[in-house]
């Protein structure tokens, strides 16, 4: 056993995983290996056609065998009707034993992916949440996978990928519109999902990429987010997923008191920065205080005359509002988390698609999260080192993904957390996080309805401390929260866990933030 | 953190929730009303009367003004209501619906007699009384003066209308006269007077409209449905930047007349005269309990 910079107790091996432990967010040095690509050159020829009549004879046709790795994006989320499709199909054809690598778990109604576990369709899971059935599964030990489950930030995917640690076999690419040689956008057809920006990497980077639309278009699909050039086969079929339900639940103006409390104070704090000038950038998010908060940053932005140089990241109606209100230069969409946002980018010049590995991954030559001035995160819990939890739930179920938290922390000027300190009866800020995220040094400021607290650890302490002084707000620390929230709920049992790691949370530098060990019964 | 001072919002928080009760902390209201009345089902009375308790005398927010209102002053339920309640020690307890000053002096007798037996200082715990009726409304005057205890009146619009046959409506003439009997029976009686709520809580503009007419008149504040509510009314009854700018100007006039031996002081073409001066000053004591300003040495 070994400890990581969190203080985690790690093992040296998971099975076959060698465990790099956590070192700090800026611990670990630039890649100098040349990217790596399954890419096959090919030979594209003006007969060929690669329209296929259905999936199995694209699974059929890309020589998918026992052991591969497949991916998917997750843009459409709970409205995802690709890849049960897609997963039946295989098994179907009896292929067994797949590493099953989409961009991140979807849970449509209907689909069962613990039954593809069950039955060895899958037995290894590489995500960036594993949310739902699947997770609970995992660590409650009703199902179980050959490796433990490797959860991965938006930031940290396309760098395994890139650095051979996630090689893709077959990329299944939902596009809401292609034509038939694989030129393809999520903007037009029938049911778009807007950006495609999850799936560019898989698209260099798989050996084979397969296409599945439901809306077929004349040559040459324009525009195009993923080019001909990538593309082996493309299949069409019924409904690719239904973009009313991207935004389900999450991306609506919520009327719950507390959270736009919560979003009315986070506001203020990016108000009262001295980053809240002309040109600056934000992200917010789609949680329901962070759609909110987009609406109070607005009237902040109005009430001081202020144009946003960019809003990054999972795009909401609330900010298109803002770019189309001339709050916002450019929106850099590297995911649409609504209907709304997902048709945005087709007419409006500043609202584009970006490539998720631009978005997140530190490592190459430049991101977009380089230059954020303010990034407002949800969580699940913070803990008084500031560490963030956003997968695992008060009695360890699996809650959520990692997202692009962590990225985002790790690179805001400001980054804040908000959450209620509370929820029901559970305490929020807690003396331990039970699964570490995000690591605390790099959280500045943690905002709930009881009161902010700024982090002493945080690059940017002493310039948001003076700023948010002199604007009059009111400040406490993260202990008093902590105190405070258990002095209200009284300490919870513990969850107790087995020995058996069911999940490992790595880092964006590929490093190993946490495990997850299965439950006690 | 301690109480404010400020009246200016009451919310009520349902005495059988434990989701709620624990919420309703953290919002800006300056009085919280743990409620044992109309939001806890029969049932349920024991278990709220028990929570309420807890959260009250354990667990009570350091800066808000802390109310419990209990049952009925003629329902089963009020004479194990107040002995929790005074026990409890909130600030105040609220009485719903009170027509008579009796009424307000036998409550008085029971909370006496309880503060005694628990070793409560007599006297300490406060009380409001709700307004509900045609009945109470006339009989305002009395009740504000029927005891020391008797802290503020509350106007409840909902009973009161079906008191008197009308029909309640956003505009609020139905409730007009019976908004002027509770505010002047509180300030012959030197207390605060509270507001009637505003019910649809989705409804800013017409919110922002009852306060601009209710605070011209003269309340100290009102009880909020919602806590949406509440920034809104908090603002509405704290004194704007011009008001403080402008009591400002008052009290320097007049020190400076004082030094000069000036016998009459103007500002802004008017004379001051004591009305004006005793405006500026409750103005400038608002503005320092809510915060928007600070004595200057």
């Amino acid at each position: 056993m070994m400890k990581n910079a969190v203080g985690r107790e790690l093992p040296e091996r998971i099975g076959s995983y060698v465990v790099r432990p956590y070192a700090g967010p800026e611990a670990t040095p630039a890649l100098e290996t040349p990217v790596q690509s399954r890419r096959i050159a090919g030979r594209a020829r003006p007969e060929q056609s690669k329209l296929l009549p259905s999936l199995t004879e694209a699974i059929r046709a890309v020589g998918l065998k026992d052991g591969m790795t497949i991916s998917f994006h997750h843009s459409f989320r709970e409205g995802d009707l690709v890849v049960g499709q897609v997963l039946e199909a295989i098994r179907a054809l009896g292929i067994k034993d797949l590493r099953f690598a989409p961009s991140a778990v979807v849970n449509p109604k209907g689909l069962s992916l613990a039954s593809f576990v069950q039955d060895g369709t899958i037995s290894r899971v590489e995500a960036s949440g594993i949310r739902g059935e699947l997770g609970d599964g995992l660590i409650n030990g009703a199902i179980s996978l050959t490796q433990p489950a490797i959860l991965r930030t938006h930031g940290a995917r396309p760098r395994a990928i890139e650095a051979g640690e996630l090689s893709i076999d077959v990329a299944f690419i939902a596009a809401s519109a292609s034509d038939a040689w694989g030129n393809c956008t999520g903007q037009l057809g029938a049911n778009p999902c807007g950006s495609l920006g999850y799936s560019f990497v898989d698209a260099r980077s798989a050996e084979k990429v397969v296409v599945i639309t439901d809306t077929l278009v004349e040559y040459p699909c324009c525009p195009a987010s993923i080019s001909q050039e990538y593309v082996d086969y493309v299949v069409q079929v019924e409904q690719i997923g239904d973009p009313a339900k991207i935004g389900a639940g999450a991306a609506r103006l919520t009327k719950n008191p507390r959270d736009l409390q919560i979003a009315r104070e986070v506001a203020r704090v990016m108000a009262a920065s001295r980053r809240f000038r002309e040109g600056f950038s934000f992200q917010t998010g789609a949680g329901a205080i962070a759609i909110a908060c987009t609406k109070y940053l607005g009237e902040e932005m109005k009430a001081r005359n202020l144009r946003a140089s960019f809003a990054l990241g999972g795009i909401t109606a609330g900010i298109v509002d803002l770019y189309d209100a001339g709050r916002v230069r450019v929106v850099e969409c590297s995911q649409s988390f609504d209907a709304v946002a997902a048709k945005a980018i087709l007419d409006r010049p500043g609202v584009v698609e970006i490539d998720n590995a631009a978005y997140a991954n530190a490592f190459n030559k430049g991101n977009f999260l380089n230059h954020l001035d303010f990034g407002v995160l949800g969580a699940l819990e913070v803990d008084t080192d500031f560490n963030v939890n956003i997968l695992t739930g008060s009695s360890g179920q699996m809650m959520g993904g990692l997202g692009g938290g962590p990225d985002v922390a790790a690179c805001a000027g400001v980054s804040i957390v908000a959450l209620p300190i509370l929820r029901g009866r559970t305490p929020s800020v807690v003396k331990r996080v039970f699964t570490c995220c995000t690591p605390g040094e790099t959280v500045a400021c943690v905002v709930t309805q009881a009161g902010i607290a700024l982090n002493p650890r945080h690059r940017n302490y002493q310039e948001l401390k003076e700023d948010l002084e002199r604007a009059g707000i009111q400040l406490t620390t993260i202990e008093a929260l902590q105190q405070l929230a258990e002095s209200l709920t009284g300490v919870p049992k513990p969850i107790e866990t087995t020995d058996e790691i069911v999940a490992v949370v790595e880092y964006r530098d590929g490093t190993v933030m946490d495990v997850i060990r299965k439950l006690k019964e | 953190m301690t109480h404010s001072g400020l009246k200016r919002t009451s919310l009520y928080a349902g005495g059988s929730s434990p989701g709620k009760l624990l919420e309703a902390r953290f919002y800006h209201e300056d009085c919280l009303v743990y409620d044992l009345e109309d939001s806890v089902a029969p049932a349920e009375k024991d278990a709220a009367r028990f929570l309420v308790y807890q959260a009250v005398r354990w667990h009570r927010p350091p800066d808000k003004y802390v109310l419990i209102r209990v049952n009925g002053l003629y329902s089963p339920y009020l004479e194990e209501d107040l002995e929790m309640a005074v026990r409890a020690r909130p600030d105040a307890i609220r009485l719903p619906k009170v027509e008579h000053a009796e009424e307000v002096r036998r409550i008085d007798a029971r909370i006496s007699a309880i503060e005694e037996t628990a070793g409560i200082a007599v006297g300490q715990t406060e009380l409001w009384c709700n307004i509900e009726s045609a009945l109470g409304a006339v009989n305002a005057k009395e009740i504000a003066a029927a005891s020391p205890r008797v802290a503020a009146l509350a106007l409840g619009a909902e009973d009161y209308t079906a008191s008197m046959g009308a029909l309640r409506s956003k505009a609020g003439w139905e409730i007009f006269y019976a908004r002027m009997q509770v505010l002047e029976a509180c300030r012959l009686a030197g207390i605060s007077a509270q507001d009637a709520v505003f019910s649809d809580f989705q409804d800013e503009a017409g919110l922002r409209e009852d306060l601009t007419m209710t605070r011209g008149l003269g309340f100290d504040g009102k009880t909020v449905i919602h806590p949406r509510q509440i920034d809104l009314v908090n603002a509405a009854f704290s004194p704007t930047p011009k008001e403080i700018r402008n009591a400002l100007r008052v009290l320097e006039a007049l020190e400076e007349g004082e030094r000069n031996h000036t016998g009459v002081v103007v500002v802004d073409g008017s004379m001051v005269d004591k009305p004006m001066e005793r405006r500026a000053r409750t103005v400038l004591a608002q503005a320092k309990a809510a915060g928007l300003w600070k004595e200057e040495g």
